[in-house]
């Protein structure tokens, strides 16, 4: 019992619920398949469900109905099995201060039951690889937000696992340190054959780095694919005018209601959906011309992941103006 | 090649940071230590004319206060295992231990490490005090060793009873907050006067109910009096049960903390 029907589905989850007392479903009977080697983004704003999810799978949380299988293993009935094929760097890089980079990875091997002869060997060569070899007798006390992921990170792979769970791994970093922990991430994935499932509130990052992204609001996911996919579920591009004066959104709207619903975005702006794709642009362009509209800006939005998470939600997402 | 960890190996590598971690945050170390000492010194002086009470057991004051530092030292460590324990849970590193094969009991036990330095050091060291300010030994220097014992053994059990506080509030602040309450316990015990000469009787009947007065009666007979099986049996056997009951206790609410499948 447990094997996972699709030999090639490093997770696969069914239906799977989490209910807290007095509170609303974090989780609410969510489907989703990662395949080996992939790199899955689970995108949402905070509060969706998304740390639920990783806790879920990681065994950390039992679930209060579903079924889900990581490793092949089943995340109830088998949890030591899923732990041993896990790694897993949760959304706080619970690190000790006291103790330094070198000590958190000894720690980290012997409990993962790794031969004494091996450790050192192994704690360096990761050590190295996050780019800490040379901070790693430092108390971590005394690291930046960047080094604690990495180190947390390293701690993650010390056991050399199958399957990375990251949970929210870039959040507050600065984006060198960001860029440094996609490049890992996408080389763990591309080089090693490693299947991430990576949670983020980021949609550059979501689409920088994932193969497939699951949107999640609310407990559910309401999206799925690959961000070309997804974008392309909205379709077409659209513009957004900004007049000279102010005042004439009103006119704006009304000349530019002939290609779609135009929407009023404040200060006189006005955006409008191009079915026919940018070739659009050139005949808005004489339109305003004709008419003497002077514009002040006019630019061109191709679909984004904030699009997709707009029109599957109704709502922008949270925090994605904060990066 | 991996394999996993016998549970003694298991125990022993949470123990070393544990006390490692301890071991560098000095405070926990001094502080502590100075604190029961300070107060033997300020009674140690003070109250020397309670010997004069008719029925007291001994001419010395300060060897029959000495027992007290050893406890009030074991009730600080239960606050130095509890609050570090409630940090691990407050940072997340005890989810970092679960994901591990570490096997909850280990990471317990473990996690006891750095009360046990604390609790070595300051048995030792309230040793040397007594010795030094002119407390005799009326057991001899096999006593020393079992004084030794039965202060690692309290302090054990005041240790384990942080650790079960901890998992059930999982607030390092809450642990803090309670310290207050265990240390009335201590000033409702035989800590600075025999219970047969305590006058008021609600004390006597409250000393006598408290456990904590049996602790520093076996510490304090193997100053004063030599070897009294009785006063040792009551001593071993109360630090005994609440470190059995405090683990017992922890054990299920660590498995209700981890929740892990």
């Amino acid at each position: 019992m447990g094997r996972v029907s699709d030999p090639a589905a490093a997770i696969e989850v069914h239906e799977l619920v989490r209910e807290f007392r007095k509170g609303p479903r974090a989780v609410d009977g969510i489907d989703l398949a990662v395949q080996t080697g992939e790199i899955y983004g689970f995108l949402g704003p905070n509060g969706a469900g998304k740390s639920t999810t990783v806790l879920m799978l990681t065994t950390l949380l039992p679930p209060t109905s579903g079924y889900a299988t990581v490793g092949g293993y089943d995340i109830v009935r088998e949890g030591a099995r899923v732990r041993a094929a896990i790694g897993a760097a949760l959304q706080e890089a619970a690190l000790d201060a006291i103790l330094t980079g070198r000590e958190h990875l000894a720690l980290q091997a012997t409990l993962q039951g790794i031969p004494a002869k091996q450790r050192k060997v192994r704690a360096q060569a990761l050590l190295e690889r996050v780019g800490l070899a040379e901070a790693a007798d430092r108390r971590v006390g005394g690291y930046s937000g960047g080094m604690k992921r990495r180190l947390d990170l390293a701690l993650a792979l010390v056991h050399e696992p199958r399957i990375l769970f990251l949970d929210e791994p870039t959040t507050g970093l600065d984006p060198q340190s960001r860029a440094a922990l996609w490049d890992e991430v996408a080389r763990l994935a591309h080089d090693e054959g490693m299947t991430v499932f990576l949670t983020t509130q980021y949609l550059e990052e979501a689409d920088a780095l994932a193969d497939r992204i699951g949107i999640i609001d609310r407990g559910k996911i309401v999206a799925e694919g690959t961000p070309a996919q997804l974008k392309a579920e909205i379709g077409s591009p659209s513009v957004e005018v900004r007049p000279v004066d102010a005042n004439a959104g009103g006119r704006l709207a009304e000349l530019l209601s002939s290609f779609g619903a135009p929407q009023q975005n404040g200060r006189g702006s006005v955006t409008v959906q191009l079915p026919g794709g940018e070739a659009e642009l050139a005949e808005i362009v004489r339109l305003l011309d004709s008419n003497h509209l002077r514009v002040e800006s006019l630019q061109l939005h191709q679909p984004s992941l904030d699009d997709v998470f707009l029109a599957k939600t109704g709502r922008k997402l949270e925090g994605a103006g904060d990066r | 090649m991996i394999r996993e960890r016998s549970l003694l190996e298991q125990i022993s590598a949470v123990a070393r940071r544990s006390a490692m971690a301890t071991y560098r945050q000095r405070a926990l170390l001094v502080f502590p230590m100075l604190f029961p000492l300070i107060l033997f010194a300020i009674n140690g002086s003070s109250l020397s004319r309670a010997t004069e009470i008719p029925g007291f057991p001994t001419s010395s004051y300060r060897a029959f206060l000495l027992a007290m530092p050893f406890v009030q030292g074991a009730m600080f460590v239960s606050i130095s295992a509890g609050t570090s324990l409630a940090r691990d849970i407050e940072t997340g590193f005890l989810n970092r231990l679960a994901l591990t094969p570490l096997r909850s009991e280990a990471m317990l036990v473990g996690q006891l490490g750095g009360a046990f330095v604390v609790a070595c050091v300051q048995a030792v060291v309230y040793t040397l005090v007594g010795l030094a300010t002119g407390v005799g030994f009326a057991s001899g220097l096999g006593g020393v060793f079992v004084l030794l014992s039965l202060s690692l053994a309290i302090a054990f059990a005041f240790a384990c009873l942080g650790g079960l506080l901890a998992l059930r509030l999982g607030s390092g602040e809450a642990i803090q907050g309670i310290f207050p309450l265990l240390f009335v316990t201590l000033f409702l015990s035989s800590a600075t006067l025999p219970r047969n000469i305590i006058k008021a009787e609600w004390f006597r009947e409250v000393a006598t109910y408290n456990p904590v007065s049996y602790f520093l009666e076996g510490l304090r007979s193997l100053v004063i009096q030599g070897w009294n099986a009785q006063a040792l049996e009551l001593a071993f056997g109360f630090a005994a049960l609440l470190a059995g009951i405090s683990l017992a206790l922890s054990s299920t609410a660590m498995k209700s903390r981890l929740a892990r499948t």
